[in-house]
C-alpha cells in the first residue's frame, strides 16, 4: 500500500482489517507483522522559509533530499541524524518520517538537542484513521498538550506521520575538532566532561576507538580560533590534542561516530546504551568489548557477541540498552519499562490505536 | 469567564474531606480557614478569583501521594500550584477544589557538574536553581521574567520560556526527568540523568500539560557553564517593517544571538516616561544580546552592525560598560511595570512566523484603532513570540470585556497567519475557549485522550485548557 495523499492514507487505515507495518525507507528492516504501508507516496517539501529557519515537509521525503535542500541555503537539521544502513547492512534511504518516528539524533544532541527538540509540528493519522495535527510551524508554542514530542520516537505505534515541521540551524562558517589520542574510556569521559562543562559551546564530544577522543567546536572563524586555544589549555592534562580544521575531514570523523562506523560489517550484535555520562566507563568495562562513546559518554554503541544479553551485564546502572542489530528469541531488543510506566504506554497506545493494528510489539 | 458549577456534594463534605487530609498530612499542611484560603484564590491573572475548598502544602512526594489518594477516593478536584504567577489562570482554583501547593518542597537533591545536571524538588524557584550553582560557574538556562518568584513545577507545567530561549531553548529542552505523582497516588520516575527514554517520550507530554496529568514533585534539569560574557546592542528604526527585515537578515546570516527583543513606539514611549532609559524616540527598536569572550562578542557585533547598516537604522548603540548594558536592558525589563503604571493591561502571548511580522503589526494597529484601545508591542522577535499589551481601564464598565474581545481577535489573527495562541504562558482558563480556532475537534480529542490515560476521572485541574463544551462529557459536571 502506497497512499499518495493524507486522506487516502486515513481511509486505508480506517478500512484496514489486519495489522499494518509502517515503512519509510525501510532501512530498519522488517520489524512488525502485517501489510506494508509505505509512506514514500507522501513526499516533498511543503514550505521552506530560510529567513525564519523553518521547514515543513511530508513524512515520506528522503532524508537526503531534505538535507540537500537545506544545504543549498547553508542550513541544516540541528540534530544531525545518521544513516543506519551501513550498520544494519541494509540498502535504502531513510525518510524524514522514519527519522522522526525513531527520534534519530546524532552527536550534536549534546548541544542542539535531539530530533524531538527541533520538531515543532506534526500531522499524523492515528490507528482509528483520524487525521490529527499538533504543534505547527512556529518556534514557540505551548498551545495544548505537546503531542509533537509524544510522536517523536513513537516508532509508528501511535499513528502514521504524514507531515513534520522543524526549526533549522544556519551552518556555521567555521569548525574545528580536537583529537586526543590514546585515552582509556574513563579518561575520555573525564576529558569530554571537562570540555562540555566549559563555556566554549562544544557541539560534539565522542570517543572513537583507533582515532581518539573528539571534541567539536562550530561557529564564526575568529571565535573558533579563540576557543580552540582555550580548550587546548583546558584539556592539556589529557595530553596533546591534534586539531582538525578541515571541514570535510572533520565531517568524516563525526560521520563515523554518528553511524557507529567501526562496527559496520563486523561479526556480532550492536547495542545502543543510554546512561548518564559518568556511568559510561563502567558500561564499557562491564561489556568488555569494543565501544564507541558519543554524547560525552552518555551514549554507548557496543559490539557484543551474537545472541548474548548485554543488558544483563548492566544491572544497577540507570538508563537502558537497545539491541539495534542482531536477533535473539530470548532477549528482547528494547528494554522493558518499569511496570507503571509500561501500563501508561500501553494505555496511550490503546487510545490512539484501539484495534492495535499499527506496528506490533516488535516495532521497537 | 465561565467556570463549571461547583459540585454540591463536595462542598457539603468539606469537613470530612479536610479531616481525611489531616489524617495523612501534618497539621500545618492543611488549610481550611476561609481567610487564609484567600491567599490561593487567584494567580497572576488576577481579574478572576475564587477561593478553594481547602489548600494543602505537603513536604514530600510521599505526602503528595497520600493526599492525592484521599482526593481520588473523595472524588475531589485538585489544582496543583507552584508560586501562582501564571498569567493564564492555570493555578486558579474552583470552589470545589483542593489547592495542592508545592511551595514547601524546595531542596536541592543533587548537583553533578561532570554530568551537567541538577535535581531539585519542584517547588524551588527558577532563580534559586541557578543560585545553587552559579558560584561554580554554571546556570539553568530558561529564565522567565518571573524567575525570582516562579517555581520549577510551574515552569514544567507551562513549558515556560525566557529572554534567552532563542539560543538555549525553553523548559522542555532543558528538562531531563521528573518524579510525577498521578491522581491515583502512584509515584512514577520518568526520565533521569540519561538522555533517552526507552519507550514513548512521556516526559515530553508531561511538560506543558498545565497540571492536568499529574503532580510534579522533583525534576532533573540540564545545567550549562556560564558564558564568559554578554553584551547587548540597541538598534532603532523608523519603521517596524524594517526592524523585522533586519531580524530576518541577522538570523539568515548565521549569527546566533541569545536574545532579540523588539519594542514598538507606544511601548518605547511608555517605558521612557517610567524608566528613563534614554531610548531613542523611534518607530521600533531591537535589543540584541550576544555572548562569549570580548573578541567573540566583537566579531558578532561587527556582523550585526554590517547587517543593520543596510537597513539605515536611526540609532546603533553599543554598550561599553556594565552600566551601559544595564541601561540598554532597563527599558525592556521595565516595560510591563511601565504599562501597569499608566493603565491596566492584558498581556497576550501569541506566536507568529517571523515572516508575518509586518502584516500582523499593521493589523494590530488597525484593530487597536477600531476598538479604541491602545496596544503596545514588546516581544521576542527572534522566535516570533509576540507580547501585545492591550491597555484598558478595569474600573470603566465594559472595558475588560472589550479588551478580551480585542485580545481574541489578535490571537485569532496569530493563528490565521500560521502561528498559535500561546508561545509560553499557557492556555489555562484564559485561552481555553479559543482553542477551537487553532484545533479541530479531532485534534482536541487526541489531546484529551492523553488526559484520560493519566487521570481517568478528570479530577486534576479539569476546567482548564480545553473548551468547557469539549470536555463536558469527561468532567462529570
Ligand atoms: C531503537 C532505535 C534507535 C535508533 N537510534 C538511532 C539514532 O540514535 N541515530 C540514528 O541516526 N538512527 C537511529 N536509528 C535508526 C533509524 O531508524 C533510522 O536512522 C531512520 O532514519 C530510519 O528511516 P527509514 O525511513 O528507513 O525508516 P524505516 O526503517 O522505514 O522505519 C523505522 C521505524 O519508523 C517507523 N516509521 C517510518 N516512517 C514512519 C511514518 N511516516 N510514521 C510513523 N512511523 C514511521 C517504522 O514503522 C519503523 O518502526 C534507530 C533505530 C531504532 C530502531
Ligand atoms: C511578571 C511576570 C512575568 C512573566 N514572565 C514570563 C516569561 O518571561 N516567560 C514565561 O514563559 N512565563 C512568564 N510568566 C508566567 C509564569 O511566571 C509562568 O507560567 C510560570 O512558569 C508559572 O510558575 P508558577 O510556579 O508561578 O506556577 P503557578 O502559577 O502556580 O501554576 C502554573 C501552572 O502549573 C501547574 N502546576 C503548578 N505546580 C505544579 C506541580 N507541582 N505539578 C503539576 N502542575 C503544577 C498549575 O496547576 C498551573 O496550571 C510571567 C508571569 C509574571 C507574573
Amino acid at each position: 500500500m502506497r497512499p499518495t495523499t493524507e486522506d487516502d492514507l486515513a481511509a486505508l487505515v480506517r478500512g484496514a482489517t489486519g495489522p499494518l507495518r509502517v515503512q519509510g525507507g525501510g532501512t530498519r528492516g522488517p520489524l512488525a507483522e502485517g501489510d506494508v504501508l509505505e509512506t514514500a507516496g507522501l513526499s516533498g517539501i511543503v514550505l521552506y522559509e530560510p529567513a525564519a529557519l523553518t521547514l515543513v515537509v511530508r513524512a515520506g521525503t528522503p532524508l537526503a533530499e531534505v538535507q540537500a535542500a537545506l544545504a543549498a541555503e547553508d542550513q541544516r537539521l540541528p540534530f544531525e541524524p545518521g544513516e543506519m544502513g551501513g550498520l544494519l547492512g541494509r540498502p535504502g534511504d531513510s525518510t524524514i518520517g522514519g527519522v522522526v518516528a525513531t527520534n534519530a539524533s546524532g552527536p550534536r544532541r549534546v548541544q542542539a538537542g535531539a530530533c524531538r527538540d527541533s520538531l515543532i509540528g506534526v500531522r499524523f493519522v492515528d490507528g482509528r484513521g483520524t487525521v490529527i495535527k499538533n504543534g505547527g510551524r512556529v518556534m514557540k508554542n505551548v498551545t495544548g498538550y505537546d503531542l509533537v514530542k509524544l510522536l517523536a520516537g513513537s516508532h509508528g505505534t501511535l499513528g502514521v506521520l504524514t507531515e513534520v515541521a522543524f526549526k533549522l540551524q544556519p551552518i556555521p562558517p567555521a569548525t574545528a575538532t580536537l583529537i586526543l589520542p590514546g585515552l582509556t574510556p574513563a579518561r575520555a569521559v573525564a576529558a569530554m566532561s571537562a570540555a562540555l562543562g566549559s563555556p566554549f559551546d562544544v557541539t560534539g564530544a565522542a570517543h572513537l576507538p583507533g582515532t581518539g577522543t573528539l571534541i567539536r567546536l562550530e561557529g564564526l572563524a575568529a571565535s573558533i580560533a579563540y576557543r580552540v586555544d582555550r580548550l587546548l589549555v583546558a584539556l592539556a592534562p589529557f595530553g596533546q590534542a591534534v586539531v582538525e580544521r578541515d571541514p570535510a575531514a572533520a565531517a568524516a570523523l563525526w560521520q563515523q561516530v554518528r553511524d557507529a562506523a567501526p562496527f559496520h560489517g563486523r561479526e556480532g550484535d550492536v547495542w545502543r546504551i543510554s546512561v548518564r555520562p559518568s556511568d559510561g566507563p563502567e558500561v564499557a568495562a562491564r561489556l568488555g568489548g569494543e565501544v564507541v562513546m558519543d554524547w560525552g559518554g552518555g551514549l554507548i554503541w557496543a559490539l557484543y557477541p551474537a545472541g548474548m544479553d548485554a543488558r544483563a551485564q548492566l544491572a544497577g546502572i540507570a538508563g537502558h540498552a537497545t539491541r539495534v542489530r542482531g536477533a535473539s528469541a530470548n532477549v528482547p531488543a528494547a528494554a522493558p519499562e518499569p511496570a507503571p510506566v509500561a501500563a501508561l504506554t500501553a494505555a496511550l497506545r490503546a487510545q490512539f490505536d484501539p484495534r492495535g493494528i499499527l506496528n506490533g510489539e516488535a516495532s521497537q | 469567564m465561565q467556570m463549571p458549577a461547583p459540585d454540591a456534594r463536595t462542598l457539603g463534605r468539606k469537613p470530612v474531606i479536610v479531616a481525611r487530609l489531616r489524617e495523612v498530612l501534618p497539621a500545618d499542611a492543611v488549610i481550611d480557614d476561609p481567610v487564609e484560603l484567600r491567599a490561593y484564590e487567584c494567580d497572576a491573572l488576577a481579574a478572576y478569583r475564587c477561593p478553594p475548598l481547602a489548600a494543602i502544602l505537603p513536604r514530600s512526594t510521599a505526602e503528595v501521594a497520600a493526599a492525592l489518594k484521599v482526593c481520588l477516593a473523595e472524588g475531589v478536584k485538585v489544582v496543583p500550584r507552584g508560586a501562582g504567577t501564571s498569567l493564564a489562570g492555570g493555578a486558579m482554583p474552583s470552589e470545589d477544589s483542593v489547592i495542592l501547593g508545592i511551595a514547601r518542597m524546595t531542596r536541592v537533591l543533587e548537583v553533578d557538574y561532570a554530568d551537567r545536571i541538577i535535581r531539585v524538588e519542584a517547588g524551588r524557584t527558577n532563580l534559586s536553581v541557578t543560585g545553587a550553582i552559579e558560584s561554580d560557574g554554571f546556570f539553568y538556562a530558561p529564565d522567565p521574567s518571573s524567575q525570582l518568584a516562579c517555581a520549577i513545577a510551574g515552569n514544567i507545567a507551562m513549558n515556560s520560556g525566557g529572554a534567552h530561549c532563542l539560543k538555549y531553548g525553553v523548559t522542555t529542552n532543558n528538562l531531563l526527568g521528573v518524579t510525577l505523582v498521578t491522581m491515583a497516588g502512584e509515584v512514577l520516575e520518568i526520565g533521569g540523568a540519561h538522555l533517552d527514554a526507552p519507550g514513548l517520550d512521556l516526559l515530553g507530554v508531561i511538560c506543558g500539560s498545565e497540571g492536568q496529568l499529574g503532580v510534579v514533585t522533583e525534576a532533573t534539569l540540564r545545567i550549562l557553564a556560564k558564558p564568559e560574557g554578554a553584551l547587548p546592542v540597541l538598534i532603532g528604526f523608523d519603521s517596524s517593517e524594517v526592524a523585522g527585515a533586519c531580524v530576518a537578515d541577522i538570523i539568515r546570516a548565521g549569527v546566533l544571538p541569545v536574545a532579540i527583543e523588539f519594542m514598538d513606539r507606544p511601548c518605547i514611549r511608555a517605558t521612557e516616561d517610567f524608566a528613563h532609559a534614554g531610548y531613542p524616540d523611534c518607530e521600533a527598536l531591537l535589543i540584541i544580546e550576544v555572548e562569549g569572550s570580548p573578541a567573540e562578542i566583537d566579531e558578532q557585533l561587527g556582523l550585526i552592525r554590517t547587517i543593520a547598516e543596510r537597513h539605515s537604522p536611526v540609532e546603533f548603540r553599543e554598550s561599553r560598560s556594565e552600566e551601559e548594558s544595564k541601561r540598554i536592558w532597563l527599558g525592556r525589563k521595565s516595560a510591563f511595570g511601565a504599562m501597569g503604571q499608566i493603565n491596566d493591561y492584558m498581556c497576550l502571548d501569541g506566536t507568529i512566523p517571523v515572516s508575518a511580522l509586518p502584516r500582523v503589526l499593521r493589523r494590530i494597529g488597525e484593530l487597536s484603532a477600531e476598538y479604541g484601545l491602545e496596544v503596545a508591542n514588546v516581544f521576542h522577535a527572534g522566535d516570533g513570540n509576540m507580547h501585545p499589551l492591550i491597555l484598558y481601564h478595569a474600573n470603566t464598565p465594559g472595558q475588560l470585556e472589550l479588551c478580551e474581545k480585542l485580545g481574541a481577535e489578535i490571537l485569532t489573527l496569530c493563528v490565521e497567519v500560521g502561528g498559535c495562541l500561546t508561545g509560553e504562558h499557557g492556555v489555562g482558563i484564559e485561552k481555553r475557549d479559543l482553542m477551537t480556532v487553532q484545533f479541530t475537534p479531532a485534534d482536541l480529542e487526541a489531546q484529551m485522550r492523553v488526559k484520560d490515560v493519566f487521570d481517568p476521572a478528570w479530577l486534576l485541574n479539569p476546567a482548564k485548557v480545553f473548551p468547557l463544551a469539549a470536555s463536558a462529557g469527561r468532567r462529570g459536571n
